[in-house]
């Protein structure tokens, strides 16, 4: 029933404040309460070299880059730090069995923090 | 080992990489005659993957292709066009042919080709393909499959300097350093202050990170035009865009700019080498070496 019930009201609650693509792993906290999935590239890691000198989209010039937005409201923003913290920590890619659950579910379950067992990020291999 | 990566992490020497023009028609005929035309000068040449959204002959087997005429290939992979599986099989497709050296980037958006209403992909980003990279280098696809012996990648990245957010792009090019970048070749930079600020930010924290900053051979203000109007995250200023404008000559003027570009470039922090994407396909690029002190190969 939860299960059910969550996506709705999640979603419900998220679209019209965030533009929430329901990804079911949000990760909004890290990137000062902007969503990375509305990004036309869906980067999780940062703005693309394409960012124009205004700091608009490529893709839409009449779009903030939403990584620009992103890095100035992680500044900005009076969010708890450890949340500033993980601004530039490098997320795993999307686990696209998750698109339209609820990331509240994932998020107490745990399910939006398994990644696939090749996925390492330890020491970058240097 | 790649002679890309000896030179690059067992010695001091400069490392000059270009870009290797896409292949359409001419069969190997054309790419022998490209080949022969870079191999003296060159230390290693990028392999590009669909560039600025346009079809053209494969990253892999282009590399291949350029491999077999001399040439040590760099192969781009970006992540517009293939998703996870397809981006490891590009990898393991080119260590089958013993093509080690990788560069790793997002890509120009679907709409900066000739085909915008193709669907884009991106379903990795440029930092988890290098990370992905890295785990496979390890013995690991990113499934947890194992692969022995392991592909000996030399994992390279891209970054542009000189684009929004200027704070960050030092932070985002150590994350790819993090996720196992052994060098990062840099977008074209016509603002020095921004190439240096950058290149002290990065070297500051990762001195064994090797940058590689782009120069591009234009043949006068029209190319500065285009490259300021029509590439993504490229600008221009207005200064010396007026410049070449003005000059007397602007096909002259145009390569000294570029030539203080090179030489400015190379005396930054952490800076080993310059890649050098050539749009004028004349005599233009010996000139360029020879001013550099550079000899050629033979």
């Amino acid at each position: 029933m939860l299960k059910k019930l969550l996506p709705v009201v999640e979603h419900a609650l998220k679209v019209p404040v965030w533009d929430c693509r329901m990804c079911g792993q949000c990760v909004l906290h890290s990137t000062g309460m902007t969503c990375p999935m509305t990004c036309p590239k869906t980067l999780r890691n940062g703005p693309c070299g394409g960012v124009r000198e205004d700091g608009n989209c490529e893709v839409e010039p009449e779009m903030r880059c939403i990584w620009v937005k992103a890095y100035d409201r992680t500044i900005s923003l009076p969010l708890p730090k450890v949340w500033k913290e993980h601004y530039n920590e490098l997320r795993p890619p999307v686990d696209m069995q998750l698109q339209g659950t609820s990331s509240w579910i994932n998020l107490v379950t745990k399910r939006d923090q398994q990644t696939p067992a090749g996925w390492s990020v330890e020491d970058g291999g240097h | 080992m790649s002679l890309l990566r000896e030179k690059l992490e067992n010695s001091k020497d400069l490392v000059f990489t270009a870009e290797f023009p896409s292949v359409d028609g001419g069969g190997m005929a054309s790419v022998e005659k490209t080949a022969a035309r870079l191999a003296p000068w060159f230390d290693a040449v990028n392999a590009t993957d669909n560039p600025a959204a346009h079809a053209h002959a494969s990253n892999t087997t282009t590399a291949i292709a350029m491999k077999m005429h001399g040439l040590e290939p760099i192969m781009q992979i970006v992540c517009r066009d293939k998703n996870r599986l397809a981006i490891q099989s590009d990898m393991m497709g080119a260590s089958l042919h013993g093509i080690t050296n990788l560069s790793l980037l997002t890509g120009d958006d679907v709409t900066a080709g000739d085909e915008p209403e193709a669907r884009r992909v991106f379903d990795i980003d440029s930092a988890q393909a290098i990370n992905i990279a890295r785990n496979m280098a390890m013995g690991t696809y990113l499934s947890g499959r194992k692969i022995d012996p392991a592909p000996d990648f030399y994992i390279g990245a891209v970054e542009n300097s000189a684009a929004p957010p200027f704070d960050y792009r030092i932070q985002r090019a150590l994350k790819k350093y993090r996720a196992g970048a052994k060098f990062l070749q840099l977008q074209i930079c016509y603002h020095p202050d921004r190439l240096e600020a950058f290149c002290k930010g990065v070297a500051k924290i990762a001195p064994d990170l090797k940058l590689i900053p782009t120069i591009v051979l234009v043949k006068g203000a029209r190319g500065l035009g285009f490259m300021n109007d029509k590439v993504p995250g490229i600008n221009v200023p207005a200064s010396t865009m007026a410049r070449v404008q003005k000059a007397s000559d602007p096909s002259v003027e145009v390569n000294k700019l570029t030539l203080e570009l090179a030489q400015h470039a190379l005396t930054l922090p952490g800076v080993r080498g310059l890649h050098v994407t050539d749009f004028r396909h004349d005599e233009t690029i010996n000139d360029l070496m020879n001013e550099l002190g550079r000899t050629p190969k033979r």
